[in-house]
């Protein structure tokens, strides 16, 4: 889980386009409060479907998928079991 | 399956017919001016049509969203402009009435059911421009109240507004993103225009420009984020709603085609008039456009059902991307269709509806429906599509 959690970081600081530093935010702090924006969302998306090799369902393509690391970090767990 | 039936079957169709004369009397003199429908908005506002969407329990007419579509379409077939206020009004109402839970919100709901308030709508910001979903401005927090102040870049029938909702930052500190709707009543903010409304089209919404410095209580705010009301009201209501404007405007275009045509055809009996079969043409292409808009105002008038008989549900259609999808492209498809279609019944009317003046000119009726493309710019909703797509397996 802490590497999952560790690569989401990695992809949210690359294409989140956050106004924060990532690694200042706790694993359950909103991103969407810090400033990501919905075309920056579908760049994490297609990065997290490319590093983890998954297809992200229509289902779990909503913003409260996307709004913290723990959050996505749920979504990739509940798509590799 | 979408009921096609015209809103003159509806209990209302009185006051709207009322209305639409009021509206059609003076909608030559409303673009010429580029002055507000005043005439139109008293009479809405006699037949207490301001309140159309909100419930009877709060004081309104109780009418449903698709109820409330049949009126925008049959008031743009006397003036756009005036339908355009009225669509841009009830877009707000439904903001209210679906995210509003403090006493300051259900007190400004019923007196817009009482007073028969105008409601106005700040989203756009000068320096941000059309990106609704950015803001520059932010809340500036005093205790149990607030103070914001805004270059708003477009700002319709402010003069005439007795209320606005203004989107802003939720704090100083907040990102561009992370943005809160209040709804400010117009004892509470001053208005210094900064810029003047002459465009081709819609010239009677007398929008324009505008610095607003406002302040109101805290529960003034809506407790929802604006992106959740963008996503699931803001946006889908003005695209359903503009789309039955975009009908009004094409049905009236050929309705005068059709005038035309009949008129040419009782001048030489025996003969088929040369317009004859561009005009079944555009009578298909109108029946597409009215499809296209009704399902998806059917289809969002049973999501938001869902919606509210569950708001925690999981898996609501109006959080889906497939319907963010399709909403985009029901502006983009039906703004595109309406131009064609009254650019195309010109050309098949020729010289009376090339007039500027006259029964059969279509003159106005074509600026106006350019307005259609460019308000809430197709360019941006196509690149916010383009990107949805990249991810949405919906087909």
């Amino acid at each position: 889980m802490t590497t999952t959690n560790t690569t989401i970081r990695d992809l949210v600081a690359e294409h989140g386009n956050l106004g924060t530093d990532v690694s200042r935010l706790a694993d359950t702090d909103d991103l969407y409060a810090h400033g990501l924006s919905s075309l920056a969302t579908v760049q994490l998306m297609l990065a997290i479907e490319d590093s983890f090799e998954i297809e992200l369902p229509e289902r779990l393509l909503v913003r409260s998928t996307f709004e913290s690391v723990a959050a996505i970090a749920d979504a990739v767990a509940l798509l590799q079991t | 399956m979408p009921q096609h039936a015209p809103a003159t079957d509806s209990a209302h169709a009185k006051a709207v017919s009322t209305v639409r004369a009021i509206a059609a009397q003076h909608a030559d003199a409303v673009d010429l001016e580029a002055r507000l429908p005043h005439e139109t908005i008293d009479a809405l506002r006699d037949s207490r049509l301001l309140g159309a969407l909100i419930p009877q329990s709060l004081g309104g007419l109780g009418l449903s969203l698709t109820e409330t579509c049949r009126v925008v379409e049959e008031l743009a077939r006397s003036c756009a402009s005036a339908s355009m206020v009225f669509a841009m009004h009830q877009i707000q109402v439904a903001c209210l009435l679906w995210h509003q839970r403090t006493p300051e919100m259900e007190a400004l709901l019923r007196r817009t059911a009482d007073e028969q308030l105008l409601l106005a709508s700040a989203t756009t910001e000068k320096v941000v421009s059309g990106a609704v979903r950015t803001s520059a401005c932010a809340i500036e927090p005093a205790g149990a109240s607030f103070s914001l102040q805004k270059e708003a870049s477009i700002i319709s029938y402010a003069r005439l507004a007795d209320a606005i909702l203004i989107t802003a930052r939720r704090g100083p500190e907040a990102p561009p993103t992370d943005q809160v709707l209040a709804c400010i009543t117009a004892d509470r903010y001053r208005l210094d225009r900064r810029q003047v409304w002459d465009t081709i089209g819609f010239r009677g919404t007398e929008s324009g420009g505008f610095l607003v410095q406002a302040d109101g209580p805290n529960g003034a705010i809506f407790p929802d984020p604006f992106a959740d009301i963008s996503r699931r009201t803001m946006l889908p209501v003005s695209h359903v709603l503009w789309g039955h404007l975009w009908v009004g405007l094409a049905a009236e275009a050929v309705s005068r085609a059709r005038a035309l045509l009949r008129k040419q055809a009782r001048s030489a009996p025996g003969s088929v008039p040369a317009a004859a079969p561009a005009v079944v043409d555009l009578v298909n292409r109108l029946q597409e456009l009215r499809s296209l808009v009704y399902h998806a105002a059917s289809d969002y008038q049973s999501a938001i059902e869902s919606w509210q008989a569950d708001p925690a549900a999981a898996g609501l259609v109006v959080d889906s991307l497939p319907f963010s999808i399709r909403m985009n492209g029901l502006k983009l498809a039906g703004s595109k269709a309406v131009v064609e279609i009254v650019t195309d019944a010109i050309e098949a009317c020729g010289m009376p509806a090339y007039q500027a003046s006259g029964p059969y000119s279509l003159g106005r009726l074509l600026r106006d429906a350019h307005g259609a493309r460019v308000m809430i710019n197709n360019h941006r909703l196509t690149g916010a599509n383009a990107a949805w797509l990249l991810v949405s397996k919906d087909d």
